[in-house]
C-alpha cells in the first residue's frame, strides 16, 4: 500500500483532512464572500443567531458580522499556524541534527541551549516576547515559533542519533563521504516522518496560542482572529452567548482536524507502529 | 447658556442644616458597600487626589464649600461667604463648633495651614492659588483671602478635591509624604477612618460629633476593592455591594444591572467635573498636521453611533472644547455631523496621499477598545489608513507625553469652568513634553491665547461669556482635537439607598446625606 492510500484509508484522518480544506478554502475566499472586511458595522449591535438570514451567525457589540469576523480569522490562524510551525522547524531540525551528529560538546552546548527554552513555561515566554516586541502579527509568530521549537531540536537529536549508529551510514564514512554530505542526505531524510508528524501538531498549538494571546488582549489590534473575537466577547458571554462560542468551535474544529490529520500521518509513516482494527 | 453670578451674595446660615429637613422620614443605621475602582493609592487627599481617592476620602475631608449639580456654591466648613464687589476680596463665615475627628477643635488657622500644606503638594491648587495676594484669619472663624487680580472662577475652587482642609495640628512642622498619621488620615468630615485591608475593604464609620444635627444617617461604609469588572457585576447582583460608581462595570453590563428590580442609575454627580473625552491630533507632523485633515475627521466620525452603541445612550456629543454642563458652554459654533462624503471632499482637497495614521487608544477596557475599534472603521470608510496602536497604561502616558502618537484617546475633567479644566489643553504656555494632562497636541493660536489670559481675569461674567463664545467659535474651526464625547458615567445603586447623589460631585461627598430605608 502507498503512504497515500494508508492515509486515506484511516477514517479519522479523512475527515481532518477534509475540514482542514474547507477552512482553507474559506480563509481563501474571505476577500469575495466579504469584501467590507471584517469590522464593518453592518446591522445593529448584538443581533441573535439565525434571525436574519444575512448574517446567520448574528452581529457583535459593535453590530459587525460575526461569520465575516470568522472568516477572517481563519487567515489569520492558518497564516500564524504555518509561518511559525516553518520557523520553529528552521531552528529546531539544524540545531537538533547538529547536536545528534556531532556529540560530544556540540551536543551539550546545543541541549543546555534547548533546556534554557524549555525550563520556562511556554505560555508565559510568549506573552513576556509579544509584550515586549509590541503586539503585531510578525511579534506573535516570532514569538511563538521562539517557544515551539525545543521539542523538535530534542526529537531530531534523537532520531539523527539512533540512525546515525545504522551500518549505512558507517559504510558512507569508509566511502569517504563529508560529514555535511552524510548528515543531509543520508541521515536527515529518515528523520524526516516523526517531524512531519511533529509538524502537524505543532500548528494546532500554535493556533490555540496565537488565541489564548489574542484573548488576553496581546494580539495584534488590527487584525480579526478567533481568538481576539472571544477575547473582546468576554465580557459580555451571559447576554450573547455566540460572540464566544462560534469562534469557539471554529478553534475546535481546526485544531481537532490537525491533530486527526497529524495521527493519520504518523499511523501511515509508521505502519508497523500503526494500532490495529482502524 | 449658564452663567456663574459674581455679585455679591450672602447665604443664611439656615441652609446648612436646611439640608437635611426633607418630606420624607429619613432613617438612620445601616451599612453600605461600595464599589471602589481601582484600590486609592492611599487617602490623605491633601497628598493624593486622583479618582479613587477623592471618592473614598471625600468623606474624611472637607472643603469650605459644596457645590450643587447647577455647580451653585453651597456652604460647607465655611457657612456663609461674602465676594466684594471688585472680586479683589474674599471672606467666609466659618461653622461653629467643628471638632477634628480626634477631638481636637477646628479653626481658621487650620485653613491658612492648608493653603500652605497645599501650595506643596497640589498642582491644580497652585494653579488657583497663583493670583492670591495673601490668605488671613482675623479671628478664629474668619477666614479672609485677598486677590493679586479679579479670577473670575476662584469660586469655584473650594471643592473637597481641590482644596481639602487638612489638620495642622497634625502636620505642622514635620515632613508631609512621610508622616505616619497618613495611614489613618484625619479630617472633619460626616465619616471617620477605621480600618484599611489592603486589597479588600476600606472601611469608614459614622462621626457622632458631625457639626450638622442628625448628619450622617449611615453607620458604616465598606468600600470594596474587586479587581475584575465582571466580579464587581456579580457582586452587586448578588447584593454584596449596593453602589457601583461610575465606570466600575464595563459599559455592556450596564443595560443589563439597570433592568433588574429594585435597582435604580443616576448619570448625575458628574457636573463638576463633566468628562469630556476626544482625540489629540498630532498638530505637529503627519497628516493630522492639516487642518482639513482634521475637519475631515470630525466629518468622518459617527458620535453618536458610539453614544448609543458603546456608551448605551449615555452622554451627549459635544460641540467642542466646552462641556454643555461647564459655565460659560457655547453652541454658537461650527458644526460637524457624521458625513463621510463632506470627509471624502475635504480629504480630497487637501490631497491626502494614504499615509496610514497611527491611533492609540486608552487602555480602559474593553469600551475604550472598542470605540477604537470603530473610529478606526469610519475613518477607514472614508479613505484614511489607520493602525491601531496598542500600550498599557504606562505606555500610553509614554507615548502621549512625548507626543509619540497621530492620533490618541484621552478624556479630562473641566471642573466647571473653562479656565480651571479646558484652557491647559489649548494654550501655548501649556505645551510641556512629558505630562499628558495639558497641550498635548502641540495646538498654537497667539490670538486665542490673549483671549484665554482675558477671560480669566474679566471680572465681568457678560464679558467672560462674550470671549469664550469667541474662543469656541475659533478652536472649532481649528479643530485641535477630535471632540468625542461628553461622558456620563451612570451611577447604580439599591433603590433603598436614597439621597445619595445630591451634588455635582456626586459620590464624593454624597454620602453625608444619605440613607438606606429598611
Amino acid at each position: 500500500m502507498t503512504l497515500w492510500k494508508r492515509f486515506l484509508s484511516n477514517r479519522g484522518s479523512l475527515l481532518g483532512l477534509a475540514i482542514l480544506i474547507a477552512v482553507i478554502a474559506v480563509a481563501l475566499l474571505a476577500p469575495v464572500m466579504f469584501p467590507r472586511g471584517p469590522w464593518a458595522m453592518v446591522q445593529r449591535p448584538f443581533l441573535v443567531p439565525f434571525t436574519n438570514e444575512d448574517l446567520p451567525l448574528g452581529t457583535d457589540t459593535l453590530g459587525r458580522d460575526v461569520l465575516a469576523g470568522l472568516v477572517y480569522g481563519a487567515r489569520v490562524s492558518l497564516l500564524v499556524g504555518l509561518v511559525s510551525t516553518v520557523m520553529a522547524l528552521l531552528i529546531g531540525v539544524p540545531l537538533g541534527a547538529l547536536a545528534g551528529f556531532y556529540g560530544k560538546w556540540v551536543d551539550e552546548g546545543a541541549m543546555r541551549f534547548t533546556e534554557f527554552f524549555q525550563t520556562i513555561p511556554n505560555f508565559a515566554l510568549a506573552i513576556v516576547l509579544v509584550a515586549i516586541l509590541e503586539p503585531t502579527l510578525t511579534s506573535i509568530t516570532i514569538a511563538i515559533a521562539i517557544v515551539s521549537w525545543p521539542p523538535v531540536a530534542r526529537l531530531v537529536r534523537a532520531e539523527v542519533m539512533s540512525v546515525t549508529k545504522r551500518e549505512y551510514v558507517d559504510a558512507a564514512r569508509l566511502a569517504g563521504l563529508s560529514n555535511m554530505h552524510i548528515l543531509v542526505r543520508q541521515v536527515l531524510p529518515n528523520t524526516v516522518s516523526p517531524i512531519i508528524v511533529m509538524a502537524s501538531l505543532m500548528v494546532a498549538t500554535a493556533i490555540l496560542l496565537e488565541s489564548s494571546l489574542s484573548f488576553l488582549g496581546l494580539g495584534d489590534p488590527n487584525i480579526m482572529s478567533w481568538g481576539f473575537q472571544i477575547g473582546a466577547a468576554r465580557t459580555v458571554i451571559r447576554s450573547a452567548w455566540w460572540l464566544s462560542f462560534f469562534p469557539g468551535v471554529a478553534i475546535v474544529l481546526t485544531v481537532l482536524a490537525l491533530n486527526l490529520i497529524g495521527e493519520g500521518l504518523n499511523d501511515a509513516l509508521n505502519p508497523h507502529l500503526a494500532r490495529k482494527g482502524r | 447658556m449658564k452663567h456663574l453670578r459674581l455679585t455679591t451674595f450672602l447665604v443664611a446660615a439656615a441652609m446648612a442644616t436646611g439640608a437635611t429637613t426633607g418630606a420624607m422620614a429619613q432613617q438612620d443605621g445601616g451599612r453600605l458597600d461600595l464599589i471602589v475602582q481601582p484600590e486609592p493609592p492611599g487617602l490623605m487627599l491633601g497628598l493624593v487626589q486622583n479618582g479613587p481617592t477623592q471618592m473614598v476620602a471625600g468623606q474624611i475631608y472637607e472643603s469650605l464649600l459644596r457645590y450643587n449639580k447647577d455647580l451653585e456654591p453651597q456652604p460647607s466648613l465655611a457657612k456663609e461667604w461674602e465676594i466684594a464687589e471688585d472680586g479683589m476680596t474674599y471672606t467666609f463665615k466659618l461653622q461653629e463648633g467643628v471638632t477634628w475627628h480626634d477631638g481636637e477643635p477646628f479653626t481658621s488657622a487650620d485653613v491658612v495651614f492648608s493653603t500652605v500644606f497645599l501650595q506643596d503638594n497640589h498642582a491644580r491648587f497652585r494653579g488657583a492659588f497663583s493670583h492670591v495676594e495673601s490668605v488671613e484669619a482675623p479671628d478664629d472663624l474668619t477666614i479672609v483671602i485677598k486677590m493679586k487680580e479679579p479670577y473670575g472662577p476662584f469660586i469655584n475652587a473650594f471643592e473637597a478635591g481641590s482644596m481639602p482642609i487638612v489638620p495642622k495640628h497634625i502636620y505642622e512642622g514635620t515632613d508631609y509624604a512621610t508622616n505616619e498619621m497618613n495611614n489613618t488620615p484625619i479630617g472633619t468630615g460626616p465619616y471617620k477612618f477605621v480600618e484599611w485591608e489592603k486589597g479588600s475593604f476600606i472601611h469608614l464609620t459614622k462621626n457622632e460629633d458631625y457639626y450638622i444635627d442628625g448628619l450622617p444617617h449611615i453607620d458604616d461604609l465598606y468600600y470594596r476593592v474587586v479587581p475584575d469588572a465582571a466580579s464587581r457585576a456579580v457582586a452587586f447582583e448578588t447584593g454584596e455591594v449596593q453602589v457601583l460608581p461610575g465606570g466600575a462595570v464595563e459599559n455592556w453590563d450596564v443595560k443589563r444591572l439597570t433592568e433588574m428590580e429594585g435597582v435604580c442609575s443616576t448619570s448625575d454627580g458628574w457636573e463638576f467635573f463633566a468628562p469630556h473625552a476626544w482625540m489629540w491630533l498630532n498638530n505637529r507632523e503627519g497628516p493630522t498636521s492639516n487642518k482639513l485633515f482634521r475637519q475631515a475627521v470630525m466629518y468622518a466620525m459617527d458620535r453618536e453611533f458610539v453614544k448609543d452603541v458603546v456608551w448605551n445612550g449615555y452622554g451627549t456629543v459635544p460641540t467642542g472644547p466646552v462641556s454643555s454642563k461647564t459655565n460659560f458652554y457655547s453652541d454658537d459654533v461650527p458644526q460637524y455631523p457624521h458625513d463621510p462624503e463632506k470627509a471624502k471632499e475635504l480629504l480630497a482637497e487637501m490631497g491626502y496621499d494614504g499615509t496610514p495614521v497611527r491611533l492609540l487608544p486608552l487602555p480602559y477596557g474593553e469600551t475604550w477598545q472598542r470605540w477604537a475599534e470603530a473610529v478606526k472603521q469610519n475613518l477607514e470608510e472614508v479613505g484614511i489608513k489607520v493602525d491601531i496602536d496598542s500600550a498599557d497604561v504606562a505606555g500610553w502616558n509614554e507615548k502621549t507625553a512625548n507626543w509619540d502618537y497621530d492620533m490618541a484617546f484621552t478624556y479630562l475633567y473641566q471642573y466647571g469652568d473653562p479656565a480651571l479644566g479646558v484652557a491647559r489643553n489649548y494654550v501655548e504656555s501649556q505645551i510641556k513634553k512629558g505630562s499628558p494632562w495639558n497641550n498635548v497636541e502641540g495646538y498654537v493660536n497667539p490670538e486665542m491665547d490673549k483671549m484665554w489670559e482675558a477671560a480669566a481675569l474679566e471680572p465681568d461674567n457678560a464679558k467672560r461669556q462674550e470671549m469664550y463664545t469667541t474662543i469656541q467659535k475659533q478652536i472649532v474651526e481649528d479643530v485641535p482635537v477630535a471632540w468625542l464625547l461628553e461622558i456620563e458615567f451612570p451611577t447604580i445603586y439599591r433603590c433603598n439607598v436614597k439621597n445619595l447623589i445630591t451634588t455635582g460631585i456626586g459620590l464624593n461627598d454624597g454620602l453625608r446625606d444619605a440613607w438606606i430605608e429598611e
